[in-house]
Order: C-alpha cells, then sequence, then structure tokens
C-alpha cells in the first residue's frame, strides 16, 4: 500500500506501464511520450519528496518495504554469522546481532529488527526489545571489546517494550547498563539510524563515535503519537506534535545529535532498498576507515565527549 | 513527559509552603486520615498514621540528608533554552517561566556539596514539584557537572531521584541526557569513589533508564514507583490487569532490581553506613600483575 502523500506518484507509475503494454500490444512507438512522462515523474518524486512534512517522513521512515536490518545484515555484510542469547534470560528476536565482514573487515554488527510482514512483526516484537535483548547487546559488546571488533549497530525500533516481564525483569536498568557497556567500548563504534529510532530503547545501542542517519529516518524521545496523546491530549494530533519534536534527519544534524545524513535513493528507501543499502554501506566503509587512526583510549574518549557536550541551556 | 501532566493536574506546589487556614489540615492520600500538616512535616513527610511516604521537597531532603548547616549549593546558574521553539498548546518558555517562579529554581534539580555524618558527600537531589522532575539539558547538565565535582573532590555522590521522564519539550537534546549523566558517572568510578542512588516516588522514564539505576547501590523508599514505561502505558499496551504492588519499590525488591527498601526516618543513617562500608576496603590495592595470575 502506498503512502497517501505518495499516490500522484503511483498514478504516474501506473500510466507509464500502461502506455508501455499498449505500445507493445498494439505495435506504435511511444517512446518520446513515455520519455517525457518518466521525466515527469522523476520531478514529481524529487519535488514530493523534497517537500514532506515531519509528519510525512515519519510515515516514511516507518514505510512497508523500506529495508530492515536484516535487509542490511545480509545484503551489505559478507559472512553474517548470527549469535543468539543473553545466555541469562532466552533470545531476543527484536535485536539481532552477530559476527560479520564489512568489506572485508570484521565487525560485530547489532540490528533491530522490524518484521517485513505481519507474520515476522509478530515474531519480532515489531522491533520492540525486552531486556533480553539489550543483555544480549551487552553481552555481544564484551565480545568486540576481547576480540578488538569494531562495532556497528543499526537502529530501528519504536522503542524498548513496555509490558510486565520487560518491567519485572528491569527494562530500565539494562538499558542504562547497555548505554553505559557501549561508552566504555575498546573498538570503534558507528551507529545508524536506518527507520525508526525510538526514544532510550533507541538510545541503548546508540552511544557511537559517530552517529548517522538515513535522510527519511526519524529519532525522537517519543513517538509523535504517545507525544500528542499527553500534551494534547489526542493521538490523532500526531502531526503537530511531529512538527514540534524536529525528529527529522536534517533536523537532528542541526541539533547536533547525528554526525551525519546519508541521502536516500529519489522516492525513499522503500521504492528503491538496494540503492540505499548500497549507500549506507558507503558510509560505514568510509567512517570506519576515519576513525582507524585512533587509539582504544582515543576512542572512548571522543565517544564520551560527543554525548558529554549534547545539551542546550542558557545561563541563568 | 511530565510537564504538561504536572500543570494539568494542578498539583499542590513545593509541598509545605501552603500557609492559608485551609492548609493547616490535609487528607493523606493513603489512608484518608485528617493529618496536622505541621505533624506530616515534623515527621519527614511521612504520614503519623499510616507511614506511608509522601512526596518531599528538596530543600526537606537536603535537611534529612545533611548534617546541619553543611550544604553548599553548586547548582542554580543554568536555566532552560527553547532549542526547539517548542509550541503545544502553550510555547516551552512559557510553561518553563511560570514553574520556575512557583519552584524559585531555574530547573528540575538541586546539587552540592555537603557532609552526611561527616562523610563528604556531593548531594542530587531532583524536584518532582518542578515540571514532574522531567529530565531536560539543565537537568542533564547539572547531574554531569555534580558528578564530574564530585570525582574532583573526592566525595562520594547520592542521587535522589523523582522524575516523570525526560523532557518532552527539549526533544532528542532531552533523551541525548541519558547518555551524558551515565557517561559523566565514569569519572566517579575511575576514582572508585561510591555512587549510590535512593529512588523515590515517582522515579520513570529516562532518569531510570540513565543515571538513576547505575548506582554501585541502589535503594529505594518504600511504595516508591519505580519503572521504564508507566503503568498507565502497560497497561494500555497488554491490555490487561497489572499485578498487585506492580512496579513498587518492595516488588522491586523482590525482583532483584534494588539492593534494599529503606524508611526514610532511617534513611541517613543508613547511607552514612553504607558509605563507611564501601570505603572502608583495603588500603591497598592488589598489585595488577598479581591480580592477573588469580584470576
Ligand atoms: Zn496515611
Amino acid at each position: 500500500m502506498p503512502l497517501s502523500f505518495e499516490q500522484p506518484i503511483v498514478e504516474l507509475e501506473t500510466k507509464i506501464s500502461d502506455m508501455r503494454s499498449y505500445a507493445a500490444e498494439q505495435g506504435v512507438d511511444l517512446t518520446d511520450e513515455i520519455q517525457l512522462l518518466e521525466q515527469r515523474l522523476e520531478r514529481l518524486k524529487k519535488e514530493t519528496f523534497a517537500n514532506l512534512s515531519r509528519w510525512q517522513r515519519v510515515q516514511v521512515a516507518r514505510a512497508p518495504g523500506r529495508p530492515t536490518g536484516m535487509d542490511y545484515l545480509q545484503s551489505i555484510f559478507e559472512d553474517f554469522t548470527e549469535l543468539h542469547g543473553d545466555r541469562a534470560l532466552g533470545d531476543d528476536p527484536a535485536l539481532v546481532g552477530g559476527l560479520a565482514f564489512l568489506q572485508g573487515q570484521s565487525v560485530m554488527v547489532l540490528a533491530q529488527q522490524k518484521g517485513r510482514d505481519t507474520k515476522e512483526n509478530i515474531h519480532r516484537n515489531f522491533g520492540m526489545s525486552h531486556p533480553s535483548g539489550y543483555r544480549k547487546a551487552i553481552r555481544l559488546f564484551d565480545l568486540a571489546d576481547k576480540f578488538h571488533l569494531p562495532v556497528i549497530t543499526l537502529i530501528d525500533t519504536p522503542g524498548a517494550y513496555p509490558g510486565i516481564a520487560a518491567e519485572e525483569q528491569g527494562q530500565a536498568w539494562v538499558i542504562a547498563e547497555s548505554i553505559r557497556r557501549m561508552s566504555r567500548l575498546r573498538v570503534p563504534a558507528i551507529s545508524v539510524v536506518i527507520g525508526e529510532g525510538g526514544s532510550g530503547g533507541a538510545l541503548a545501542v546508540g552511544v557511537a563515535n559517530r552517529v548517522l542517519i538515513l535522510e527519511n529516518a526519524i529519532y525522537s524521545v517519543i513517538s509523535p503519537e504517545s507525544c500528542a496523546a499527553i500534551l494534547w491530549r489526542d493521538s490523532t494530533e500526531a502531526p503537530k506534535a511531529a512538527e514540534a519534536l524536529r525528529l527529522t534527519a536534517d533536523d537532528l544534524l542541526q541539533l547536533g545529535i547525528v554526525d551525519r545524513v546519508i541521502d536516500e535513493p529519489v522516492g525513499g528507501a522503500h521504492r528503491n532498498p538496494g540503492s540505499a543499502m548500497e549507500r549506507v554501506k558507503g558510509a560505514l566503509v568510509e567512517e570506519l576507515a576515519a576513525l582507524m587512526s585512533l587509539t582504544s583510549d582515543e576512542w572512548i574518549r571522543q565517544r564520551r565527549e560527543r554525548f558529554r557536550h549534547l545539551g542546550e541551556f542558557d545561563l541563568v | 513527559m511530565a510537564l504538561e501532566r504536572f500543570f494539568r493536574r494542578k498539583r499542590p506546589t513545593k509541598g509545605d509552603e501552603d500557609q492559608s487556614p485551609a492548609g493547616l489540615w490535609m487528607k493523606c492520600d493513603a489512608c484518608s486520615a485528617q493529618i496536622y500538616r505541621k505533624d506530616l512535616v515534623a515527621n519527614q513527610y511521612v504520614c503519623p498514621e499510616c507511614r506511608h511516604h509522601h512526596r518531599m521537597p528538596v530543600d526537606a531532603r537536603i535537611q534529612l540528608l545533611a548534617d546541619d548547616d553543611t550544604f553548599e549549593l553548586w547548582s542554580g546558574k543554568l536555566t532552560p533554552r527553547d532549542p526547539l521553539q517548542f509550541v503545544d498548546t502553550k510555547p516551552y518558555p512559557e510553561r518553563i517561566a511560570k514553574v520556575q517562579d512557583q519552584q524559585q529554581r531555574p530547573d528540575a534539580v538541586v546539587t552540592g556539596a555537603a557532609r552526611l555524618e561527616g562523610e563528604d558527600v556531593a548531594l542530587v537531589v531532583m524536584d518532582f514539584f518542578f515540571a514532574g522532575g522531567s529530565m531536560g539539558s539543565v537537568v542533564g547538565e547539572e547531574v554531569t557537572r555534580a558528578a564530574e565535582r564530585a570525582a574532583e573532590e573526592d566525595r562520594s555522590l547520592i542521587a535522589v531521584t523523582a522524575s516523570g521522564g525526560a523532557r518532552m519539550q527539549e526533544g532528542a537534546l532531552s533523551l541525548m541526557q541519558m547518555a551524558k549523566t551515565t557517561v559523566a558517572l565514569e569519572a566517579l568510578s575511575e576514582r572508585r569513589l561510591p555512587y549510590i542512588s535512593v529512588l523515590t516516588d515517582p522515579t520513570t522514564g529516562g532518569v531510570t533508564a540513565s543515571f538513576a539505576t547505575l548506582g554501585d547501590l541502589i535503594v529505594a523508599e518504600p511504595n516508591a514507583l519505580i519503572c521504564f514505561a508507566g503503568p498507565r502505558v502497560i497497561q494500555q499496551t497488554i491490555k490487561q490487569d497489572l499485578p498487585e504492588g506492580f512496579q513498587r519499590a518492595e516488588f522491586l525488591l523482590k525482583k532483584g532490581m534494588v539492593d534494599d527498601v529503606i524508611p526514610r526516618q532511617q534513611l541517613k543513617e543508613r547511607l552514612a553506613l553504607y558509605l563507611r562500608l564501601l570505603r572502608g576496603g583495603l588500603a591497598k590495592e592488589v598489585p595488577e600483575v598479581e591480580r592477573a595470575a588469580v584470576i
């Protein structure tokens, strides 16, 4: 299902494909007409996506068909080898981790995983981790440190799961612990927000030396729906909340919360997943290469300072 | 997240400032007994009838913990900015100005140096009556500075938390305070200075998921609500009734999430004992080489 603002794009695409089949069936030459329409389509896509409201970007960040964590693990890394379990409570399918090569370099990679369809979404709990997921992350950070493996995390979650067992098992405790553990990594760490960066559940695996974000991804302290429910007392005011929260890639770059925005192919990552993932790979390779000149102590110091300086205030 | 809720419910400010005749008496939320407000204050805001621990104003908390005339204020020089130009039904600066006026401080935390039964400490005390104790850039920075300065001055850190979570009106910058405060605690860790967190009612959201639960020791006040997601959010998600006592201090003690639940009247002596015990370790560390051999 296309997003509502994509309707004109979809209509034009349909028209082009109709013309193609008509030309083929009737044996008439419509090359010029089709080319004209294709140019119009490119323009339309560009214009539509350049002028998205913040709420529309939220829709794109969550769009079906947008590449998920596992898609990246399987396509831009080589030999991804999943490592399961937290050694205490179980194995959380909402957070996937393991070893892989990134252009020849061994790395530890963690990805928050939403489903690609309803069935997988239920299995993955819509990308919302239980404490077990964060415990697994902590375990993999330990392993990465021991074997000097650079850490890459792909962020895509509505947030940590709010449930009875999650609270009983100390959801807040493990998020805090994961933040601390990641800040202590003696290896370089890079995070990429690939879809939805939902609050503490995202930050738990986002304490990196470099934090990157895809053009149409978002990162927020609270979902626009929940924010609207609290501040406007009406979750249908989510578009207003999305505006107020300044949660788009460009907003976050301005606020210093992310270091780099990775452009998506025109029309969004969901319209061209392969190209979007290649761009992420390119950025990761580049960023990792740039970090390689530092020492362990410098990686830690750089990461600490990065977060130490976030915040804005005035003197009384 | 608590700023707006705080305004809507029109909670009493500060807790003990109501001097009107009607304010002389109050009804205990827990047992409904009519109690003389002065008795409640004299009893550290613990109901004389049912022992319910009412929320405590910051000044009273500091008085409870600091030895007489030893508290030296560190915080108070920073005030919120409006980096998002956040407007919901009202602009953020307007909300802040109003609550600053009510609470007579620039934001929801007070920090400072003190002695606690003679032990040198830094105190971080959150003010739930200020915008629901929500953590934005100022709270994050004050906590961070307090931790850093405590480390420099060889003080243990005691944080008394009370918070509705991150402050929505500062967006993702509020979220980042979770990482910032966490990282600030490293200075204490490196010097092996104790950090004890005291979780009071309510401690929720981003504060719980950062410095509040990273204490070397974590204690809670009786019946305090301590959680990541609030009970209402969970109920809406799972559409089931929550277990009895869920997310309360005693429940968390059973689940292994806090070291102890300590009644307010014993809090100071217990903290002092913890500090003496933690700081009374072997004077010399085992040299690294020998330790490695043992492991
Ligand atoms: Zn009572």
